[in-house]
């Protein structure tokens, strides 16, 4: 196809995983002549414009249920991982040495656990000093995928949160101030001695903010790393899920980090403009299948072989399209 | 025969004028119309903005009726909502930064208009102006980054000191002690952290700064010299110039300038989302977190769906609302201080 010919096609949704698909995109738009123009205005606007079908791909980094996907005539499947850490301001407390397991952070983010020294964090943490410091929490103020993934996982691992505060994009904190997006977090959490949030890892890497490390479902101390990140993609249950409708917080795998997400990339079953359509799948399929030093640049992880597998059987059967 | 020539030249002329007069007072009448096409454009616009949040909103309307405007609850994951806590914060912010703006504002203008050396005044308006032209984006990142960490090591802790009741040196003030409900004004969760109710008022002081004085420092300019030099003539101090004869003089423009800065303290979005803290418990402190309309609406809009989406709609429509109230009660004391003063 020749650069007279090139199609440019448009998506729209979260913010999360912008950096990452104009990385793609770029590359894209070199070796194809395709531009793909995405805007990034959160996923709750990028669901809207699909269902409207004002866009060729919509992203979001909550899935879709299976009655709206059969209602729009819609299909979706993951793009990307990347992961949400707790970071801390504790003085003399570095990257990766406290220890914080789902229960303990779920009562930190209910404000019960209200002091660093109390006897639930001292008991993870025995070779830390923890001073009687008042615990600070710090959410998003900010509708987002994070605090979706974020809160999901606190969910999962506190059935106190899941009947009280349960799971979305913005919830009523029971404790806390809010920051707006990942830097207005970040930087409440280095401004306020004793606080604690919670961002994409990214951020807490590129502000060299001390991340915690948690206890996973399999019991064991990870901390966050491509690798983590990576084995809690693998080993989320895809095989039950239709339509990929999984969150993978909370996976299985003895290496996963707990609070682990993608972004859902949604797409018409019937595309009512199949040349778009087609350009949008030639340009997942490089991106899933060739994207991943772009993505490690940014700190994501790419999706594991077998998922992208997986994914690129979903589209011969589900979306139409090989 | 000439006397008819000239006859009828009068009656060409006459004929002429005629027509031109016709044409004038329709041009007028044209013009006239086009004015009120413009003035009622304004007015169609508000009520179409204001009408259409009505009914996006409606929804949130019916769900909690009465309940919407005086509740502290946000709730987006039980489908909760209620709007007091950023009323709250949109009054009490625009306040604090009105007080604090528009002595400012006055002194900036009356220094500019009568005060500063020639030299001074052009550098200094224009460098008001520059203040006026910055985003609120950018105010929001200073805020953030350089405004509210200085409020908490030096604002909030000597305030705290001396008139809360939890004050961080651990001893409370005499005023505390004795003097009720000050302490109510000035408790905080969180004494080492910046943002704020106080923090966002004040933030947007320095944004409105720049069109009170704008407004104060032109309006002041239309003195006529004459009478500011009677006055000076009859002995008169600068001061008492400024105070019995500039201000009388310019006060229906000067609190346009005001309504003017205050209108965009109530609506400000950015600036305020990076600074207020963003929270909804429900406090009569200033030092306290918070949320106002505008910064929720900022907030949550974008992945915002259903009942929550109609809750920021119907926010929007509170908002109108709300500047309505304000301006009519800034009103009502205007016109209550100028019969007072015989006016």
């Amino acid at each position: 196809m020749g650069a007279a010919q090139a199609t440019d096609i448009t998506g729209a949704g979260s913010s999360f995983v912008y950096p990452v698909l104009s990385k793609w995109a770029a590359t894209y738009a070199e070796t194809s002549g395709n531009k793909i123009n995405y805007q990034s205005v959160g996923s709750g606007a990028g669901i809207a414009q699909i269902k409207e079908g004002t866009i060729d791909f919509g992203a979001s980094d909550a899935p879709m249920s299976g009655e709206d996907l059969a209602k729009f005539g819609l299909g979706q499947f993951p793009s990307v991982v990347g992961g949400i850490v707790p970071v801390v301001n504790l003085q003399g407390v570095k990257a990766g040495e406290l220890k914080l397991t789902g229960d303990v952070l779920a009562k930190i983010y209910m404000g019960q656990i209200a002091m660093w020294n109390d006897p639930a964090i001292a008991a993870l943490n025995p070779g830390l000093k923890l001073t009687s410091t008042k615990i600070t929490v710090v959410h998003r103020s900010d509708g987002s995928g994070t605090s979706f993934n974020f809160t999901n996982y606190l969910s999962k691992v506190s059935p106190e949160w899941a009947s009280k505060v349960k799971f979305g994009t913005a919830v009523e904190w029971p404790a806390g101030v809010g920051g707006k997006g990942n830097e207005g977090v970040a930087q409440y959490v280095r401004q306020i001695p004793g606080s604690i949030g919670y961002v994409e890892y990214a951020y807490a890497k590129k502000n060299a903010i001390a991340f915690a490390q948690m206890q996973n479902a399999a019991g064991k101390w990870v901390q966050p790393t491509a690798e983590t990140f990576g084995a809690a993609a693998a080993t989320a249950d895809w095989a039950s899920a239709k339509d990929f409708n999984v969150i993978m917080t909370n996976a299985s795998g003895e290496q996963a980090w707990p609070i682990t997400a993608t972004t859902w990339i949604i797409m018409y079953k019937k595309s009512k403009n199949p040349s778009h359509s087609k350009v949008a799948f030639d340009f997942f399929k490089n991106a899933l299948e060739k994207g991943q030093p772009a993505a490690a640049s940014l700190d994501y992880v790419a999706l594991p072989d077998s998922l992208v597998k997986k994914i690129e059987a979903y589209w011969a059967s589900d979306l139409g399209n090989k | 025969m000439h006397a008819t020539a000239s006859n009828a030249g009068t009656g060409v002329d006459r004929a002429h004028e005629a027509s031109r007069n016709a044409k004038d007072s329709r041009n007028d009448v044209l013009f006239g119309w086009v004015l009120k096409a413009c003035a009622l454009l304004v007015l169609a616009a508000l009520l179409g903005a204001a009408g259409s949040t009505l009914w996006l909103g409606s929804d949130a309307f019916h769900t909690f009726g009465w309940g919407f405007p005086t509740s502290a609850a946000w709730d987006p994951s039980n489908d909760q909502y209620g709007a007091l806590v950023p009323i709250m914060g949109t009054v009490g912010t625009a306040l604090i930064a009105l007080v604090v703006a528009v002595p400012i504002s006055f002194g900036i203008a009356l220094f500019l208009t009568e005060i500063a050396p020639q030299w001074l005044r052009g550098p200094v308006a224009s460098a008001i102006e520059l203040l006026a032209g910055i985003p609120s984006i950018i105010y929001g990142m200073w805020g953030l980054f350089v405004f509210a960490p200085f409020v908490a090591a030096h604002i909030k802790p000597w305030l705290m000191n001396h008139f809360s009741a939890d004050p961080p040196d651990g001893q409370v003030s005499w005023l505390v002690q004795h003097v009720p409900f000050v302490a109510k004004f000035f408790s905080s969760e969180y004494p080492f952290f910046g943002a704020g109710v106080l923090t966002a008022g004040l933030v947007l002081a320095v944004m409105i700064i720049p069109f009170i004085s704008s407004v104060m420092r032109e309006v002041f300019q239309t003195v006529p010299t004459r009478l500011k030099e009677s006055a000076y003539a009859l002995g008169s101090s600068t001061w008492e110039v400024v105070w019995d004869i500039v201000v009388p003089y310019t006060r229906t423009a000067v609190i346009g300038g005001v309504f003017l800065g205050l209108g965009r303290a109530l609506g400000e979005t950015m600036a305020v989302a990076f600074v207020l803290g963003n929270t909804f418990k429900f406090s009569w402190s200033m030092l306290e977190t918070g949320s106002s309309i505008a910064s929720t609406i900022a907030n949550q809009f974008g992945e915002a769906q259903g009942l929550q989406r109609s809750a920021l709609m119907a926010l929007a429509f509170l908002l109108f609302v709300v500047t309505f109230i304000v301006l009519l009660i800034a009103r009502l004391m205007l016109r209550r201080m100028a019969t007072k003063e015989g006016r």
